[in-house]
């Protein structure tokens, strides 16, 4: 886990802009359009295998830069699976091996020239289950920072962390204990953490598996009003099972089924007017 | 970074939602005001820029429904949200048909104008005053969330439902004396039909706004009440 939100510093690759997704360039046209912004991860062909089991088949997309994108679809369908391709966290996993071509800011990172530990700061992650070290408060926000050098000076070192934990909306709940630990925290502070420990080192991408799956209401209406703050600064790619939650806090949706990417469009259309039978039966819950 | 207050994205949109459905209004009620103005005064010029003005309001109407089409199914709303955003679906409804009345009276007019007057225009312009005013007052309710206020608009449609009946009866006279005053006689009789109907677009809004503030369904509960 910690491997990948943290490692050692590298060279940021320079963006290049990438062709524009057809849903994108449809959605041009509609008056609720959010800023036209290029891609940033782009996906061609990728098809991938756990062994022999295919998981993924022939996947092509693009998920343009600050907006938020939501994975949509029922289990089993492949959508964590692409999630984790982003930052090669399945790289981990035996037998595993991806056809095809993830580029992120027009760089193959699949490339054997990858730094993958960087990939892995510059894309970071935050899982359903809140996962903080069993440390203080501070030293989980400022792990990453040290381990990747990113601090000149303890004052710089301080005013990252607070950083962080003011972008992750937790600053003013913590701030006179940060030296408490981690544990002590509710199931929503804890993950609020962990996206202030993902932000800590600057990422590019921040991508999200089911992060709000076990919070109460409250709790996730926290991590959702989060998501539409964090957008300005960084794109969100959100692998989520609750259909109502990809409706509210994202901007395109990319509908999965069985390995097969179905329809990847404008949110507001994949909710109110799906081109596709099978995302329609999704949505309105008449699937199976 | 500073922090940034929590923003409610769906709050956002719900306020924008509100503020375009009074943007409405206030252009339903612009356009009545010309359409009466522009009878009163025998002013064609007038009541022609009704007739060629009604492409805002229409694509008001468009945007009102999409934006509140998008909210129900986006972000699922529930209870005073929910009904808010019913609402205003409806709400949209009687100010687009408050439009296309202004347009009505402004076509209605232009043909009374063309003939000899029966008679000098004294209760259609006290007729319009009261439909104007219920439009604003049950716009304002909304604003406001003011239930009392909405319950004085369902009060007036009353008055004005008299004043028809009472400018039909004495054109009725008229046009029994000189049968030459028929024609202009009926098209005062059509704007005063269409006074009465904007009458009952308000009475309907107020009726809405009741709704939206204490969750009560107001609407044909006044012939049951003691």
């Amino acid at each position: 886990m910690s491997q990948a939100l943290f490692s050692a510093g590298g060279i940021h690759a320079v963006p290049v802009p990438m062709p524009a997704f057809a849903g994108i360039a449809r959605a041009a046209e509609s008056r609720e359009t959010p800023e036209l912004s290029p891609s940033q991860i782009h996906v061609s062909q990728a098809s991938f295998f756990y062994g022999a089991k295919q998981a993924l088949f022939d996947i092509s997309l693009d998920i343009p830069a600050n907006l938020v994108t939501a994975f949509i679809g029922p289990s089993g369908c492949g959508k964590s699976t692409l999630l984790r391709a982003f930052n090669r966290l399945n790289d981990t996993i035996p037998g595993a091996r991806l056809h095809g071509r993830v580029e992120i800011d027009g760089v193959n990172i699949y490339s054997p020239s990858t730094d993958v530990v960087d990939l892995r700061r510059r894309v970071g992650m935050v899982f359903q289950k809140s996962n903080p070290f069993p440390k203080s408060i501070f030293e989980n926000v400022a792990y990453g920072i040290r381990v990747n050098g990113l601090a000149s000076s303890r004052a710089d070192l301080h005013g990252r962390v607070e950083e962080s934990l003011k972008s992750a909306a937790l600053w003013d709940e913590v701030k006179d204990r940060l030296r408490e630990s981690a544990l002590s925290l509710s199931g929503g502070q804890q993950q609020r953490l962990c996206i202030a420990r993902a932000l800590a080192v600057r990422p590019e991408i921040l991508l999200m598996d089911e992060p709000a799956s076990a919070l109460d209401p409250i709790a996730t209406q926290r991590i959702e009003d989060l998501i539409y703050q964090l957008k300005t600064d960084y794109t969100i790619v959100i692998v989520t099972h609750n259909m109502q939650q990809a409706a509210r806090v994202s901007d395109y949706t990319a509908f999965f089924w069985l390995g097969r990417l179905i329809e990847h469009e404008r949110t507001e259309r994949i909710f109110t007017a799906p081109g596709e039978k099978l995302t329609e039966d999704y949505v309105t819950g008449r699937f199976g | 970074m500073e922090k940034r207050e929590p923003v409610r994205h769906f709050q956002e949109e719900l306020g924008q939602l509100k503020a375009r459905i009074l943007a409405m209004g206030g252009l339903a009620e612009d356009r009545v005001q010309s359409a009466v103005d522009g009878l009163v005064s025998r002013d064609p010029v007038r009541l022609d820029g009704v007739l060629k003005g009604d492409e805002p309001i229409n694509q008001l109407h468009v945007e009102i429904d999409g934006l509140a089409f998008r909210l129900l199914a986006l972000h699922q709303p529930m209870a005073s949200d929910l009904r808010v955003i019913v609402a205003a679906l409806k709400i949209n409804s009687d100010l687009e048909r408050v439009g296309d009345m202004a347009v009505n009276i402004a076509e209605a007019a232009h043909r009374y104008l063309a003939l000899p007057p029966v008679k000098p225009l004294l209760d259609l312009p006290r007729m319009a005053e009261i439909a104007q005013t219920m439009l604003r007052d049950a716009l304002d309710a909304f604003v406001k969330r003011d239930v009392d206020l909405a319950q004085s608009v369902l009060v007036r449609d009353d008055l004005l439902d008299n004043y028809k009946t009472q400018i039909f009866r004495e054109l009725l006279t008229y046009m029994l004396q000189d049968p030459t005053t028929i024609e202009a006689g009926l098209e005062l009789i059509l704007i005063s039909r269409h006074l009465e109907r904007i009458g009952d677009h308000a009475t309907n809004i107020a009726e809405d706004i009741i709704f939206v503030v204490s969750a009560k369904d107001v609407r044909h509960a006044q012939n049951l009440e003691p």
